[in-house]
């Protein structure tokens, strides 16, 4: 099948990341066991043209590391990572400027992003000179001009000559945006991309992020926030120790959670209303070290369906503690990787 | 159960600025805490939230000019400085830093840690205090076998209980909790936030969670402050400010928050906050505001006191003035 034709911008497959952990002299020398950290461990998603998914999930759950493997600064381990139609996971550094230029990346701090001495016009007139692209020193003007302009930095006179120490936070962050629009990049890679500016901001910003992704470009965003993920994202991929444990259209997970840990993330995000409190499911302990993986479903000792002697009851505990699992289908569209979430009908049968 | 405890009478801090200048960092506010109650004092960065507890502990940096009283049961710790701030701090009045579980001594103890403020101000020492120590530690959910171990040793959550458990080594009565939650994980977060709800109510502790974070501060504290550009926006019961916030600010910022179902309308606010190193005439918020009118630019609002126990500084409050209009 002709892949690059369809809306398909990016499909990761099985995606495997592991890094080795330091043993030290010591260690070494006392021959300990080579260990390995399980960031990623067989993530695979699609994402298309015009849409947003949203990675979600706690510090260590390998959100990140599925980025930073997309956009090929860590290497994978197994699987392909396909930017339409072109597997991009085994091309040799030195051939992936083209693949930098496609898919642009905005780092959480857009204090730090942005180098202090460039004007806000050096800053993103620069990736264009990178690139070779944009024509020539008057074209790339208007190149600039027309990249503040989208991203809401208007009249753009009023800020081409401006300094980052001039600016907000959240026109920082604006700046950064202009800087890898003038690429024309197929995807956007946004690590937070508003967790540092101030509540009143943020907004702002998500929006610019939706026109874009009105407009055709493909976002991954990579958040420990559900809220923001339920009002921005098409879709939401809740991470856990380097899994996706539930995948679906984001306003349904966010209103309809069929993993455990998602109901129970869930459960603890409060609403700035006093009078919506719910009953927080507040599990014991913390991540596990992805260095030692639990065997079965990962997040069964953490499970509040183990825990309470539901998964007993109907008879899954042997294999919630014995059996890993994958993601199924529970409801049209919407996945979850849980022994005791029931699959969804296959219409007409 | 409404005795105050902790009150702030028009406070004002300056900063003297490297360069030249004075920043206005604070600039008059006026609150009072319940004793056993949960304050939450809300606002974006530069609001001057953490500002005014710094205040509270008589902690604020050299480069810095007071006027106005902060009340510790009565007594003014700012009065003399240093002199009427000391046997307060740590004692009657303590604090969790923003970051503290980063800001534990690497190559101390978690136990000695614990140990010290008690040793410093008298509490409590050699066997006493270490019993004591090791009761903190399971008070705040870690095992007192762990008293001798070292903080690279306990994970993130970990670390910010043992904090809290440093916070608590003297018994306050007060303590102040700075974004106390900031770098933790959501399930983390309910863990700690469960904790300082479990501490008030247990140890009949006041707490005051300066935030950033709304939703947070609706979930923990019974009455909260909302700050803007060094002047108190609007303090009230959690409920009222949701439900009927009576200045446009507070308005404004819930709906900058989306909500967990994803379903309601998110506005971010036009505009930035306000330079503080500039006098400001009338309402801080004036240049953001979408109900502002012909005095705000020109006439500072004052605190307000309204209905149930409520104050806001906003001239839409005022009838002289809206009528007039």
């Amino acid at each position: 099948m002709n892949t690059t034709g369809d809306a398909r911008i990016l499909e990761v497959d099985d995606l495997v990341v592991r890094y080795p952990v330091a043993r030290g002299l010591v260690g070494t020398l006392a021959r300990r066991p080579k260990q390995q950290v399980h960031a990623v461990e067989g993530v695979s998603f699609t994402l298309r043209r015009g849409e947003m998914l949203a990675l979600v999930g706690e510090s260590g759950c390998g959100k990140t590391t599925t980025a930073q493997a997309v956009l090929r600064l860590v290497d994978a381990d197994a699987g392909t990572i396909t930017l339409q139609g072109q597997d991009i996971s085994k091309t040799p550094r030195g051939q992936l400027r083209g693949l930098r230029r496609r898919v642009q990346i905005i780092y959480q701090d857009p204090y730090e992003s942005l180098d202090p001495r460039f004007t806000v016009r050096r800053t993103v007139e620069e990736p264009m000179k990178i690139h070779k692209i944009g024509g020539d020193e008057s074209e790339r003007r208007e190149r600039v001009a027309a990249a503040l302009a989208r991203v809401g930095l208007e009249p753009p006179d009023l800020f081409l000559e401006r300094y980052p120490h001039e600016l907000s936070g959240g026109q920082r962050q604006r700046v950064v945006v202009a800087a890898s629009l003038v690429l024309e990049p197929e995807l956007l890679v946004a690590d937070e991309p508003v967790s540092m500016l101030d509540v009143s901001v943020r907004a702002g910003v998500l929006e610019l992020f939706d026109a874009l992704r009105r407009s055709g470009l493909a976002i991954l965003m990579i958040t420990h926030d559900l809220s923001t993920a339920a009002h921005y994202a098409d879709r939401i991929a809740v991470m856990y120790l380097g899994r996706i444990v539930e995948e679906g259209p984001a306003k349904e997970v966010v209103n309809d959670p069929q993993h455990p840990y998602t109901k129970a993330l869930m459960s603890v995000i409060p609403d700035a209303d006093p009078r919506k409190r719910r009953t927080a499911q507040i599990l014991s302990g913390e991540t596990p070290n992805p260095v030692t993986v639990p065997p079965g479903c990962r997040f069964h000792p953490r499970c509040p369906l183990v825990a309470s002697g539901r998964a007993l009851e109907v008879g899954m505990e042997e294999r919630c503690r014995g059996e890993d699992l994958g993601l199924a289908e529970v409801l049209p569209g919407h996945f979850a990787a849980c022994h005791l979430a029931a699959p969804a009908q296959v219409s007409g049968a | 159960m409404s005795e105050t405890i902790l009150s702030v009478e028009d406070l004002h801090v300056w900063f003297d600025l490297p360069r030249g200048g004075v920043l206005h960092a604070v600039q008059g506010v006026s609150l009072s805490v319940d004793r056993g109650e949960r304050f939450g004092l809300v606002g974006e960065s530069g609001c001057g939230k953490t500002t005014t507890i710094l205040a509270m502990m008589g902690l604020l940096p050299p480069n810095a000019t007071v006027s106005g009283r902060v009340l510790l049961e009565g007594e003014d710790v700012l009065a003399e400085g240093e002199r009427s701030a000391r046997p307060h701090r740590w004692v009657d009045i303590s604090m969790i830093f923003q970051g503290a579980m980063n800001a534990l001594n690497p190559v101390q103890t978690v136990g000695a840690q614990i140990l010290e403020p008690m040793e410093l101000h008298g509490y409590a020492t050699g066997v006493d205090a270490r019993e004591r120590a090791g009761t903190l530690l399971e008070l705040v959910g870690i095992g007192r076998d762990r008293l001798d171990r070292f903080p690279h040793e306990f994970s993130g959550g970990m670390r910010q209980r043992a904090a809290i458990a440093m916070a608590l080594a003297c018994e306050p009565k007060v303590i102040l909790a700075d974004e106390p939650t900031t770098a933790l994980d959501v399930m983390v977060q309910a863990q700690i936030l469960g904790l300082l709800e479990r501490l008030s109510e247990e140890l009949g502790l006041t707490v005051i969670l300066v935030t950033h974070d709304l939703p947070l501060v609706a979930h923990v504290c019974h009455r909260a402050a909302v700050m803007y550009g060094g002047i108190l926006a609007e303090v009230g019961p959690m409920d009222a400010l949701y439900h009927d916030p009576r200045h446009p600010y507070t308005r404004m910022l819930f709906s900058a928050v989306p909500d967990p179902t994803g379903e309601s309308e998110v506005i971010s606010i036009p505009g930035a906050p306000p330079r503080l190193d500039r006098p400001i005439p009338g309402c801080p918020f004036e240049p953001r505001c979408d109900r502002a009118f012909e005095p705000c630019s020109s006439v500072r609002p004052r605190q307000i006191s309204l209905t149930d126990g409520r104050e806001a500084s906003c001239h839409l409050n005022d009838p002289a003035l809206t009528e007039a209009s």
